[in-house]
């Protein structure tokens, strides 16, 4: 008989994001004395294509950079207490993941780490001969006479759960969805059937809400003076107490900043959400129109009424080709006339581009008038009135090639000494950029497969 | 100013919100501080009227999911984000700034329906 209740916990949303959140969660965790989770989320939907880059040029790498700091600060704790760590680590490697963190455990002199690794989410060596169909109206991605850099499935759940039989410390999975790194332990502590769609519809929403990690607890909400959140420099990462019946309530550790309240719960329900009502993940189709919160306590809200329907047939696959070049380049006029100072600046670089007849799309901004708000035509920066104290031209070109690029950002650097009058702090770069979209393949061509990896396969 | 009795206000008095991204689309929460406010937002905050916040970007589309179980409302808005993360210029490729715009919208409401939000948000 499973237990009643399980906490699912999360100690990262993104590759970059924090690594000392991840102590509190489990600290957390363990004093529930429920059976618990904890998951990290590090794959953004391009993060493949860069990770298949560094893998070619080392054949070991090619995992998430930060898994030993994410990890390193509470592997200990959580072998002791029988708390599995799921995370899609994995990246364009699993398996150099997975011997990354024998590695790690060896320096921290833990024996007897078992790791799990999910993969089989790689198609890049058969996506052409696979019967793809278009993924909703998106334009599909050209691929003939183009290197794809990595082709990866959604993978759902049901591969993570199912390593979990073997219990291993820490799962590190290939591309999966977010939500799958919530729902596969809850599969697996509460034998939800695969096709008791409520169940998983409601382990979706779980994983949903879970995986951007601080945005629900007071991160991308804090809004001084009406969206009030203390301590956000502290901010305690999510933790969901699942019941049997899928209801669940969100709270955050004792002892940290943040806020979880109906507000930061149902941005976050919304997030990244097209239509509620059909929620497309390989494991469920999550209706999230019936769903209600309430405010249960401080830092913590109930949510209910996830209603599943069946998974689709066909799983989504990104794609990512070479996207070409950026060259940025940024410079600051301040004082009597910036603004004047800086639409010289602008008018200079535009006239620069054409005169070394560089090909490339080219924008420039004024920043600390409108600008991110504005369209590539500056349309909402020319009806800007007033005179600010500081302006921050910008000036950004896509190029085919990087010297074209680079040479845009160094023509910003150049208005050091040829461009208007007190121009200062020029900061520049030239990133490699992907392209990326997404097909349909039939899942039944999907084949997740799961391996043990032990001390004695290092 | 003031029509009929009623105050013109943007939506941000009323409401606080959201931006994800998909791609070139942008997905955009609205939600309503006091629920006095929704049936304003459900009635003065309409598709056609969200699309035009967004034209000057290239927006071709908007739609609207009024979620009256959670007292909230969501937007997508097609084409909005200049080729997103892979290929916009614009420093913000996510649109995650995008809500503040989207809370720039004005609305009429009446001096009960102000008052709530301001107490909603103060508590």
């Amino acid at each position: 008989m499973s237990s009643d209740k399980m906490h699912i916990g999360n100690a990262a949303a993104f590759a970059f994001d924090r690594t000392d959140v991840g102590i509190p969660v489990v600290e957390s965790l363990i004093s529930s004395g429920k059976p618990s989770a904890l998951f990290y989320e590090t794959l953004a939907e391009r993060t493949l294509a860069f990770a298949q880059r560094e893998r070619l040029s080392d054949p070991e790498k090619g995992y998430s950079p930060n898994i030993a700091g994410f990890v390193g600060p509470v592997l200990q704790r959580c072998i002791e207490s029988a708390v599995p760590i799921i995370g899609n680590f994995g990246a364009a490697n699993p398996m150099g993941a997975a011997r990354r963190l024998h590695t790690l455990a060896k320096e921290f002199g833990i024996s007897g780490l078992r790791v799990a690794v999910v993969d089989g989410d790689d198609l890049r060596e058969n996506i052409r001969g696979l019967q793809t169909k278009q993924w909703g109206k998106e334009k599909p991605l050209d691929l003939a006479n183009t290197k794809i850099l990595s082709a990866n499935v959604y993978m759902g759940s049901q591969p993570i759960a199912d390593a979990l039989d073997q219990e291993p410390h820490i799962v590190v999975t290939g591309r999966v969805t977010d939500s799958a790194l919530a729902l596969g332990p809850l599969m697996h502590h509460f034998d939800w059937a695969s096709d008791d769609w409520d169940k998983m519809a409601a382990g979706v929403l779980a994983g949903h809400l879970l995986e951007c990690g601080a945005q629900i607890t007071g991160g991308y909400y804090a809004d001084p003076g009406r969206k009030n959140v203390p301590g956000l420099a502290n901010v305690g990462f999510p933790i969901a107490e699942v019941n049997e019946d899928g209801s669940l309530i969100i709270s955050k550790p004792n002892g940290t900043g943040g806020v979880v309240n109906t507000r930061t719960v149902k941005e976050q329900i919304l997030y990244e959400v097209d239509d509620p009502a059909n929620y497309l993940t390989p494991d469920v189709t999550l209706d999230i129109s019936e769903v209600e919160v309430e405010q249960v306590g401080l830092d913590r809200v109930r949510v209910s009424g996830a209603k599943g329907k069946p998974a689709p047939d066909n799983w989504k696959v990104t794609i990512s080709v070479d996207g070409g070049w950026l060259g940025e380049g940024e410079i600051s006029y301040a004082g009597p006339n910036a603004l004047a100072r800086a639409k010289l600046a602008a008018q200079t670089i535009r006239e620069r581009v054409d005169i070394l007849g560089l090909d490339c799309d080219l924008r420039t901004d004024l920043i600390g008038t409108i600008s991110i708000h504005d369209g590539d035509t500056g349309q909402l920066t020319r009806s800007f009135s007033g005179e600010p104290q500081e302006v921050r031209m910008r000036a950004a070109a896509n190029a085919n090639d990087e010297a074209t690029a680079a040479l845009v950002a160094r023509e910003v650097e150049s208005l050091y000494c040829a461009g208007p009058a007190g121009g200062g702090g020029v900061r520049r770069n030239t990133t490699w950029r992907v392209k990326t979209g997404s097909v349909l393949v039939p899942n039944k061509d999907v084949k997740p497969r799961i391996t043990m990896v032990t001390e004695d396969d290092i | 100013m003031t029509y009929d009795g009623k105050v013109e206000v943007p939506l941000y008095e009323i409401a606080h919100g959201r931006t994800g991204d998909k791609g070139d689309r942008s997905t955009l929460s609205i939600i309503p501080y006091d629920p006095s406010a929704y049936a304003v937002i459900a009635e003065q905050a309409t598709e056609e009227r969200m699309l035009a916040m967004f034209r000057h970007r290239g927006a071709t589309e908007a739609r609207r999911y009024d979620l009256p179980n959670l007292q909230a409302f969501n937007f997508v808005i097609e084409n909005v984000l200049q080729g997103g993360v892979n290929s916009s210029l614009n420093l913000d490729g996510h649109g995650k700034t995008l809500s503040f715009l989207a809370l720039t919208m004005t609305v009429l409401v009446t001096p009960e329906v102000l008052e709530a939000a301001k107490i909603a948000i103060s508590e």
